[in-house]
């Protein structure tokens, strides 16, 4: 069965078997190279995968862009106390599938992944928080945890090196604040999934206030490619800060919606013409998002750029996770945002006031404002509340509702405009 | 948690352009609490773990990225913080307006207005106006079961509540149940908070009137009260209150803080048994047998009559007293029982199961509920009698010399009580029947009335204040057996509690040990005997 959303322009590295059903199988998995990575890592010390992983310039895909070799050397040297590593696998930002691809047609990869990652950060056991709604990707994972114990490569003496790490799945209950790492900590530990207060980060105390690396799914498989192919390999892809090459999922308004791996630096505009085919009816693009609803939109003159977190931010947006929202010029932008601004306010998760409050404030200025009862001083208002929600928070939760308002608002001041209740000019004729 | 180590290291900081220097580890909330500045925060406690989730107590700190959560935040060297500046006042003002997008504005039938965080923040640093046109959230009220009632639209989900049940009582009763601006505060069961005597804590804590006492509900206005430091009187445990009165009588107890003693907690049992101090029919005049009557005479006339007949009375003095008098009142009976020829002297208290607070375990509702069972015992009366109070009157009843009773009510004694007295002098505030087979009835005030000490469980001596008139000509137990004295003895009369209190040095020498002013509003702990007798003092 072949995978339907392929391009030419595609550099298929973690996506190169998504559509091949013999990958998802132990056996088959390992007759396409698996967990040779692994095998190679084992015969490594801790410190030179950290190293590799570093020198390879692998950003954390989740969202943040964190560098994935500098995340692990934050862990302390190995005491008495365990380690941990946490696969987030919640993937709950609006506009982005690719996590869920990726377990469910090689679930063996990130079974692997969180292997090494556990090897290199000197953990015993390996914790894959999986949202919740990702049933069929749940169990297919589940299974792949069940086939490599079975093969000897979890649990105990990990391919006979002697050193044991334990692979757990943790179903979540669907929340999205439980994709912020800190968040998922809390969940994971059974407290409510509220983000925790940093410093401490998880490398000092994370998981049962243990060291912990919590790592996206696409990370460590990513790593586990540098490591068994080195970071010079890696590195022909992308740009000099944004190495690799990362998954991007399209959905929206163009012809192939879907996930496609491109090197990190690839034309934006390229990307949503070429390769995701334009809109259907080759209607005007009006907006996109870059990275997922939590970061700012752009306008169909501002695509001319690279896809890597440099650029991304130089335009004023960010890469984020890689999760392109296309609309084309019969969108609705009131309501788009009124609809985004509605979920952050639900999926809040209410300790901090700003969050708590303003989410739902602004929603409800919104909903106003679409149903026409609004006014210019509301946009004044609106901007002013996003400042208020702006890094005031635990978490970037509320900053990641004012994105989409702020850059709205700055963008399509027009739409808002048109939404507005017209002054009377008969009334006003008349005086 | 500040630095435990005795080497402490400490940082300097600039606080409002005020140079201080801390302990390390010190959360600038508290260093700019050191210079007098408050932070206006809802979340944080210092009795609590800082969740840092109100957002209230942002501050600017020079060079950091973002605005600074002071309660978590510890100082660092060189730190220069701005707890006024343009950034910190937005800030602020911005969370008291999103707070206020669903708070109602019912303050004038808030129980909480006049003393509510929200409503001081928001008059003094918050908008003018609010912005919001949307309507408020209603959730309604609940009762949480034992004393507190909770008014959900008015929470601003400080969680302060939850953390004392889960962190100081340690019976997880509450939650924050929902997400988002749906959170709520929530009990788990149907009892809620039924049957936990820490409870009412939660009504101190909550910033805002979400939470209220059952028993002061509309009862009276915040600013209508008059606050008078006090030590509760309900046990031996000698928490730091205030008991809170209007038109001179106590409308409600509040703990006041002494990490020595309660930290910033008390039991409900303490708190809510109050009515007893307001209670009526009081006696308002010295009074002198006649026949089988009363008849009211001055002061002057009653203490004279009183210094003649005492010393015509031949026999022992035996005495009755309660464990609700001062150590002064007990003192100056015991002074007058020595001059007088000495004979025992008993007390009555009553007993209940101790409760401890297992989040602050040397606080406890104690076994004893009367207050001064350790100053009685300290000053030579001994316990008798049931954990009832009742019984243990065999040796006074009877007895044939002087008998003297402080503040013991005699509620359980027997008719003929002190029939037999050659002077049966009833000093208190009752006109029991057994008191009414006094010679003498002098009229004494309680200790809400008054200014005195009580030396609690952990022989610490507290000070309290008067906080309502006393009825009529009623006087301290301490002037009134003061005067006696010096009229058996020809010695001086004290003139003021500090001088009734230093009197008691010469009866136990643990007590001239403290000095009355240095007791201050917290206290003292009795110096040991062993320790008195090592620095060569009186044993």
């Amino acid at each position: 069965m072949a995978y339907p959303y392929r391009h030419p322009s595609e550099v298929q590295v973690l996506s190169k078997y998504f559509g091949d059903p013999e990958a998802r199988t132990l056996k088959g998995w390992e007759a396409r190279g698996g967990y040779q990575a692994l095998r190679k890592a084992l015969g490594m010390s801790p410190a030179d995968i950290v190293n590799e992983v570093k020198a390879s310039g692998l950003r954390g895909r989740g969202g943040a862009g964190f560098p994935t070799g500098m995340k692990w050397s934050f862990m302390p040297p190995k005491g008495d106390k365990p380690h941990f590593l946490v696969c987030n696998a919640d993937e709950s930002e609006p506009g982005t599938f690719k996590d869920r691809e990726l377990i469910r047609w090689t679930p063996h990869a990130l079974v692997e992944g969180c292997l090494l990652g556990a090897y290199a950060i000197r953990a015993e056991h390996a914790f894959i928080y999986i949202r919740g709604e990702f049933f069929e990707p749940a169990q297919v994972l589940a299974r792949a945890i069940e086939e490599a114990y079975e093969a000897g490569y979890a649990g105990r003496n990990v391919m006979g090196s002697g050193i044991d790490i334990d692979v757990t799945l943790h179903l979540g209950a669907g929340a999205y604040i439980c994709g912020e790492e800190t968040g998922l900590l809390n969940s994971l530990e059974g407290r409510r999934g509220e983000p925790r207060i940093k410093p401490p980060f998880p490398a000092i105390a994370g998981a049962f206030r243990l060291p912990t690396a919590v790592n996206n799914v696409e990370s460590l498989i990513a790593a586990a490619h540098v490591v068994q192919n080195g970071a010079e390999w890696y590195k022909q892809w992308g740009t000099e800060k944004s190495t690799g090459t990362k998954l991007f999922c399209v959905s929206g308004h163009v012809k192939r919606p879907g996930n496609y791996e491109v090197p990190l630096g690839f034309n934006f505009k390229e990307f949503i013409y070429d390769v995701c085919g334009g809109t259907p009816d080759g209607r005007p693009i009006k907006a996109v998002i870059p990275g997922g609803s939590s970061v700012p939109m752009l306008t169909a003159d501002e695509l001319d750029i690279g896809m890597d977190y440099e650029a991304m931010a130089a335009a004023g947006t960010m890469l984020g996770c890689g999760s392109v929202i296309v609309m084309d010029d019969t969108t609705d932008i009131v309501k788009q945002v009124r609809r985004m601004v509605d979920f952050y306010a639900h999926e809040s998760c209410g300790q901090c006031t700003p969050c708590r409050e303003g989410t739902a404030w602004a929603g409800k200025i919104l909903r106003r404002i679409e149903n026409g009862h609004g006014s210019e001083a509301d946009l004044q208002t609106l901007m002013e509340i996003s400042d208020n929600m702006s890094g005031k928070t635990i978490c970037v939760l509320s900053d990641a509702c004012a994105a989409p308002i702020t850059s709205s608002i700055q963008k399509f001041r027009g739409d808002y405009l048109a939404r507005m209740r017209r002054p009377e000019p008969a009334v006003a004729a008349a005086r | 948690m500040a630095d435990q180590n005795p080497t402490v290291d400490t940082v300097n900081c600039t606080i409002d352009g005020i140079e201080i220097t801390v302990p390390k580890g010190t959360r600038i909330i508290d260093a700019a609490a050191r210079v007098g500045v408050d932070v206006p925060h809802y979340c944080y406690h210092p009795g609590l773990s800082s969740p840092a989730q109100c957002r209230m107590c942002l501050v600017e700190v020079e060079k950091a990225p973002k605005l600074v959560p002071s309660c978590t935040a510890t100082v660092a060297e060189g730190n220069v913080i701005h707890t006024q500046s343009e950034k910190s006042l937005q800030a602020r003002n911005g969370v008291l307006e999103f707070y206020l997008v669903n708070h109602p504005l019912d303050c004038p039938v808030c129980d909480q207005a006049g003393e509510c965080k929200l409503q001081d923040y928001t008059s003094a640093e918050g908008r003018p106006m609010g912005r919001s046109q949307e309507a408020k959230r209603v959730l309604g009220r609940d009762d949480f079961g034992g004393d507190v009632l909770f008014y959900a639209d008015r929470c601003v989900m400080c969680t302060r509540c939850v953390r004392f049940m889960r962190e100081v009582a340690q019976d997880e009763r509450l939650a924050v149940v929902q997400r988002g601006h749906r959170n709520v505060i929530d009990t788990f069961f149907d009892e809620g908070l039924d049957g936990n005597i820490w409870a009412d804590n939660i009504v101190d804590l909550c910033p805002v009137g979400a939470l209220v006492s059952k028993d002061f509900l509309h009862k009276a206005r915040a600013w209508d009260l008059d606050r008078v430091p006090s030590v509760c009187p309900n046990c031996s445990q000698g928490c730091n209150v205030r008991l809170e009165t209007r038109d001179n009588e106590v409308m409600r107890i509040k703990p006041r803080t002494n990490e020595a003693v309660n930290s910033h907690w008390m039991c409900d049992y303490g708190r809510l048994n109050y009515a007893w101090i307001n209670r009526g029919g009081r006696i308002e005049a010295p009074l002198v047998r006649d026949g089988d009557r009363f008849v009211p005479v001055s002061w002057s006339e009653a203490l004279t009559r009183l210094v003649e007949r005492i010393g015509a009375t031949p026999g022992e003095a035996r005495a009755v007293v309660s464990p609700f008098a001062a150590n002064e009142d007990l003192g100056a009976l015991r002074r007058v029982l020595d001059a007088h020829g000495s004979g025992g002297g008993v007390f009555r208290a009553e007993r209940g199961e101790e409760v401890v607070l297992p989040g602050f375990p040397t606080l406890a509702l104690r076994e004893d509920r009367s207050p001064n069972t350790a100053g009685a015992e300290l000053l030579g009366f001994t316990r008798e009698g049931d954990a009832a109070a009742h019984g243990g009157l065999e040796s006074a009843a009877g007895h044939t010399g002087v008998l003297f009773v402080l503040g013991d009510e005699l509620a359980d004694a027997p008719a003929d009580f002190g029939a037999a007295a050659g002077l049966f002098v009833y000093v208190g505030h009752f006109l029991s029947p057994a008191a009414r087979n006094a010679h003498v009835v002098l009229p004494a005030t309680t200790f809400a009335e008054m200014e005195g000490s009580f030396t609690n469980v952990q022989r610490r001596v507290q000070r309290f204040w008067p906080a309502v008139q006393a009825p009529g000509m009623a006087r301290p137990a301490w002037q009134i057996l003061g005067v006696l004295h010096a009229g058996m003895t020809g010695g001086e009369v004290p003139g003021t509690p500090a001088d009734a209190f230093a009197a008691l040095g010469g009866l136990r020498a643990e007590f001239a040990g403290l000095d009355w002013a240095d007791l201050g509003t917290e206290g003292r702990p009795l110096p040991e005997p062993r320790a008195l007798a090592e620095a060569g003092g009186p044993a």
